[in-house]
């Protein structure tokens, strides 16, 4: 194959991943805008969504359909239960208590799935057969579209959400000021309920659609998060088209890197541009600088 | 003598006296990583306890320290103890020039910036197999000694462990009594208020950032030196989040109760060893719990219970008593 196919094919699977890192981004995004949150426990969702959906296809024997609906839904419970057993019980949370309760409900959740499902990996059936189509120089599985579908949708319709309808109006208005919007009658505790929920959802989806490329079990959710966070960061934190592109670049720069350079040090990669865009422009490459007020 | 000197002195004599009551090789050996854990969670503590500051990526500095000290001795046959110093050195100064970027972050940013530079080391143990020994390890890293005392058993290694540790924790009360201390807990507060009191807060920030990664590196090489044995899995961010469970546990800011806190996630799961895989569930679990409801730690949120309960009970006895 020449050097040209091979970006070609690293191209289009990195784009692929990178959807994933973006749907897992802007979770991170809703909820850090309507509660200043970052939430560690993103990517547990994530993993959540890939084993449920493992559990009722397998156990109960469901079709694929409708045991990705169930998914979905158990995942999003468990974001809502979250929610309500930890940060909301919380009088006057720290910074630091925060990070620390989310990180705590992370490896619960991970704890609790790893005496229930077990410690091995599992992998899903792809959704719709797994013969390659060709593209061009490049082959892409019927997975990756998929992928590239399911997340274009879930990003409009998140976008339409907060654009057009009464809730994601109110959501906005509190990510804006949550003490005025509280002031205009609008219950921020619900809110922030929905933020935890929308990101559950957008969250599973992501773990789901790339269970049949990667396998999946109860510890892929670490790396999963913290992808999906650089992701968030290079988009500013914005929730919108920012961090879309934020992930579909990382995916392409780690697909890039894994494939040229070394496929050992993948996961390093995203760490040191991580690392890069926070000491150099930490409010994003797509965001505005903002000032601390004191 | 103050009060300060003798809590400590105290302490030294049942430290140094215990192994008398205790005989047992295994217990011996739990109580050796007691020590170890100690002077890594005093080394966090300083750091997220008394500035404020989190760190996710501690494991990662221990682990430098581990490996270096390994390396030096194994591969290249130097004296340990020369290694020790090389790797603390080193560790100090590689935390120092990372420290200016990274405590420029505050909150959640530092905390994801931490966590991506100690998965950044623990995967170049993993992946950098010719210098580290990959995912299998790195063996034959030889005991310390010290003239003709050759540290290789459990009882020696306890002594050896336990006289750093306690030099450690000597040196860190000293410190946060000082007036550096007193810095620290005011950037902690408010690292505006701090600033315009005159503190050099970034700089004092990447200072103490330094020592924590530094006291990590020295219980890594102290690690690698008793147990003649490492490999990246001891590395990882679990390990990370284990040290702030045993900091928020033992109580931010209080050196004590990080010793009580090392010493209890420590010696608890070798208890319940029949619990094994579940020790994950109870770490979250007690992280959630300890910073809802008792952000103190388990000395100063038992005292406070205490207290709260005394005022309760006084209570009904003022409410049950006639005309009172």
């Amino acid at each position: 194959m020449q050097l040209s196919d091979q970006i070609a094919q690293y191209l289009v699977s990195g784009l692929s991943t990178g959807a994933i890192y973006a749907l897992i981004g802007i979770g991170f995004a809703i909820i850090y805008n309507s509660t200043e949150i970052i939430n560690f426990a993103q990517g547990e969702l994530v993993m959540l969504g890939g084993m449920f959906t493992l559990f009722f296809l397998n156990v109960t024997r469901l079709p694929l359909p409708i045991a990705i609906l169930l998914a979905v839904a158990a995942t999003t419970v468990s974001g809502i239960l979250f929610e309500r057993l930890t940060i909301r019980p919380l009088k006057s949370p720290s910074q630091i208590s925060l990070i620390i309760i989310t990180i705590g409900g992370s490896i619960l959740i991970r704890g609790i799935a790893m005496t229930v499902w077990g410690k091995d990996t599992h992998s899903l059936p792809a959704f719709s057969g797994s013969e390659p189509l060709s593209i061009g120089a490049a082959t892409i599985l019927p997975q990756h579209l998929w992928i590239f579908g399911l997340t274009a949708i879930a990003i409009i319709a998140n976008k339409l959400f907060f654009q057009y309808t009464i809730t994601g109006k109110a959501m906005r208005a509190c990510a804006a000021n949550r003490r005025a919007a509280g002031l205009v009658g609008i219950d921020v505790k619900r809110m922030v309920l929905f933020s935890f929920a929308i990101s559950a959802i957008l969250g599973s989806l992501a773990g789901i659609i790339v269970a049949p490329l990667t396998m999946t079990s109860y510890d892929v959710g670490i790396m999963l998060g913290l992808k999906g966070f650089c992701a968030a960061i290079i988009g500013g934190l914005s929730g919108g088209i920012g961090t879309v592109l934020g992930g579909l670049l990382l995916g392409m720069l780690e697909s890039l890197g894994a494939g040229l350079i070394s496929s050992g040090y993948k996961d390093a990669i995203a760490f040191i541009i991580l690392l890069l865009i926070l000491f150099i422009r930490p409010q994003g490459l797509f965001g505005k600088a903002q000032t601390d007020r004191v | 003598m103050n009060l300060e000197v003798i809590k400590f002195l105290i302490l030294t004599t049942i430290i140094l006296l215990l192994p008398v009551t205790i005989q047992e090789g295994y217990l011996l050996n739990v109580l050796v990583f007691v020590g170890i854990h100690t002077m890594l969670a005093v080394a966090l503590n300083l750091l997220l306890g008394y500035a404020g500051q989190i760190s996710l990526g501690q494991a990662g500095f221990f682990g430098l320290g581990a490996y270096l000290s390994g390396i030096l001795t194994a591969t290249h046959g130097l004296n340990p103890w020369l290694a020790i110093a090389i790797a603390a050195t080193t560790v100090t100064l590689i935390a120092f020039i990372v420290g200016f970027p990274i405590l420029k972050l505050k909150g959640h940013y530092l905390a994801m910036a931490t966590l991506g530079l100690g998965i950044i080391i623990y995967i170049i143990f993993n992946e950098a197999v010719e210098i580290t020994g990959g995912p299998s390890g790195l063996s034959g890293i030889p005991n310390l000694s010290l003239g003709s005392i050759k540290f290789d058993s459990d009882l020696k290694n306890y002594y050896l462990i336990w006289v750093i540790t306690l030099i450690c924790m000597g040196l860190s009360l000293n410190l946060v009594h000082s007036r550096i201390g007193r810095a620290l807990r005011s950037i902690h507060d408010s690292e505006v208020a701090a600033r315009v009191m005159g503190v050099n807060a970034r700089l004092l920030k990447v200072q103490i950032f330094a020592l924590s990664a530094g006291l990590s590196a020295i219980a890594g090489s102290l690690y690698a030196h008793t147990m003649t044995f490492i490999a990246p899995a001891s590395f990882g961010f679990n390990f990370s989040v284990e040290l702030v469970t045993m900091v928020i546990i033992g109580g931010l800011a209080s050196v004590y109760g990080s010793l009580l806190g090392a010493a209890l996630l420590t010696v608890l799961p070798e208890m319940l060893r029949a619990f094994q895989d579940y020790d994950i569930i109870v770490y979250g679990f007690l992280l959630i719990v300890m910073t809802m409801y008792m952000p103190g730690g388990l000395v100063k949120g038992g005292v406070t219970l205490f207290t709260a309960l005394k005022v309760k009970l006084n209570k009904l006895r003022m409410g049950s008593a006639p005309n009172a």
